[in-house]
């Protein structure tokens, strides 16, 4: 059995789980819309101002509902052994944890990306920024899963790591929120955005491939 | 002290494992310190000592997946660290935590811990699968989820893998947990097989072992009084 065939076994396991237990993958996404929704409520519904906050909006709640679903990453591996039996296999650990990583992904960062549509007409953000919207969701939410992942992993011997997870990742969020929301503005006025997506995805790279590092060091760390 | 039972036995080989003068000491107490220990192919081995005593935390370090405070474990003479692809390759651990999915049924379970174990023949609904679900009594719960089973029963879908493993060393932490007389027989029998073939194991049980013909070798964990001097 090659690595490859391994790591999409890792990956499939994980999609048969959630598809299980598919309110764990639904929340985070029904917390976001909920979100969404609430602002025109409280702002107010005029056009212009709404126009003007949703990139903000939108970032900032898919932020908080991936925040959400992070806790129960490794949560239940841990507690089942499952996450020993990983450590254990001749792959490296790093390797294999991406598989994880790659699964939550799929669970919580694209549908975010398929979402966008809807979000951006709730908040009635200009057609024009639309796949600006969607193409920043889709840049910058594998990052959003890779950071994540390491906070997942230093607090799993916590019995409550939720809020603490929320403080170690937020501040690491905040590069990826302010080139998001500036590309879907400048698309929104038509200016150019190559820079803000070219950045988003060059984070996204550079976490998705240095991040299992920390997060293999940090689950080695918790079989203490 | 932590006083390894010393056997009769001779020999001169490399054996498959051993641990140099390893230590623990957590939370500021030593478990144990400068243990000895070897295991040679078809030894059978069990660790016993009061709860506490450090059983699950030296399974744990022989397993790999805890640094020893100090010493080393060997495989085959070579340092685990740098040896760990082909030790995990021959490794089977089973520890106190099942690993086994409560979201996915027995069959899936035994699926997943084929294809984990690299097997890349594995199918779901294999031929094998069944034969080793009969063999540990869970036909006709196959398709239930494993998360509305019995203890004694989740603890027989995570012992499939000793069915469906081919690996040669086994690290089993209290496989008896919950299981009944006939659990426990079958076990001991799967046991002697495995030893018969060349395979070894080490185990932690409270329980005397009922397998008369077979060396078994014993290795006392005693508490140690004196506290750890620093960190």
């Amino acid at each position: 059995m090659n690595s490859w065939q391994l790591w999409r076994s890792v990956l499939a396991k994980d999609l048969r789980i959630a598809a299980r237990r598919r309110s764990d993958a639904l929340n985070p996404l029904m917390f976001l819309l909920m979100v969404v929704t609430l602002f025109p409520l409280g702002i107010g519904p005029g056009p212009d101002i709404l126009e003007r906050i949703a990139p903000g909006i939108i970032w900032v709640a898919a932020l908080l509902a991936t925040l959400l679903g992070l806790d129960r990453l490794f949560k239940d591996d841990y507690n089942d052994g499952s996450l020993e039996q990983l450590c254990l296999l001749p792959e490296p650990l790093a390797y294999t944890l991406t598989a994880k990583v790659a699964a939550h992904w799929l669970l919580s960062g694209l549908p975010l990306v398929l979402l966008s549509p809807l979000l951006a007409l709730l908040l009635n953000l200009p057609v024009d920024a639309w796949w600006a919207l969607a193409l920043s969701l889709l840049l910058g939410t594998p990052a959003l899963s890779a950071l994540g992942a390491i906070g997942a992993a230093l607090t799993l011997q916590l019995q409550r790591g939720g809020s603490l997870v929320s403080l170690i990742l937020l501040p690491l969020f905040i590069p990826l929120l302010i080139f998001a929301t500036s590309a879907v503005e400048n698309a929104g006025m038509g200016l150019d955005v190559h820079a803000q997506l070219a950045i988003l995805a060059a984070i996204s790279v550079l976490t998705v491939t240095l991040a299992p590092l920390a997060i293999a060091a940090a689950v080695r760390m918790s079989m203490n | 002290m932590t006083k390894p039972v010393t056997t009769q036995r001779v020999n001169t080989d490399t054996p498959l494992l051993h641990a140099d003068g390893v230590s623990s000491i957590r939370g500021g107490r030593v478990l144990f310190a400068q243990l000895q220990f070897a295991l040679y192919s078809g030894e059978l081995w069990q660790i016993s000592g009061a709860n506490g005593a450090g059983k699950s935390t030296l399974l744990r370090m022989l397993a790999g997946l805890l640094q020893p405070s100090s010493g080393g474990v060997f495989f085959n003479g070579h340092k685990l660290a740098a040896y760990r692809n082909e030790f995990h390759q021959q490794l089977l651990y089973i520890g106190h935590k099942a690993a086994v999915k409560p979201e996915l049924s027995a069959l899936e379970n035994v699926f997943w811990q084929r294809r984990l174990g690299g097997d890349k023949s594995a199918q779901l609904n294999d031929e094998r699968d069944w034969d080793v679900l009969e063999q540990l009594g869970l036909l006709g719960l196959e398709e239930e989820l494993t998360g509305r089973l019995s203890a004694g029963q989740q603890r027989r879908v995570a012992l499939t893998r000793l069915w469906s493993s081919t690996a040669e060393l086994w690290i089993l932490d209290e496989p008896f947990t919950a299981l009944d007389v006939d659990g426990i027989a079958l076990l001991q029998q799967r046991f002697k097989q495995h030893l018969d073939n060349g395979g070894s194991i080490i185990m932690t049980s409270h329980q005397p072992l009922g397998l008369a013909d077979l060396p078994l070798q014993q290795l006392t964990l005693a508490p140690l009084q004196q506290e750890a001097m620093s960190e």
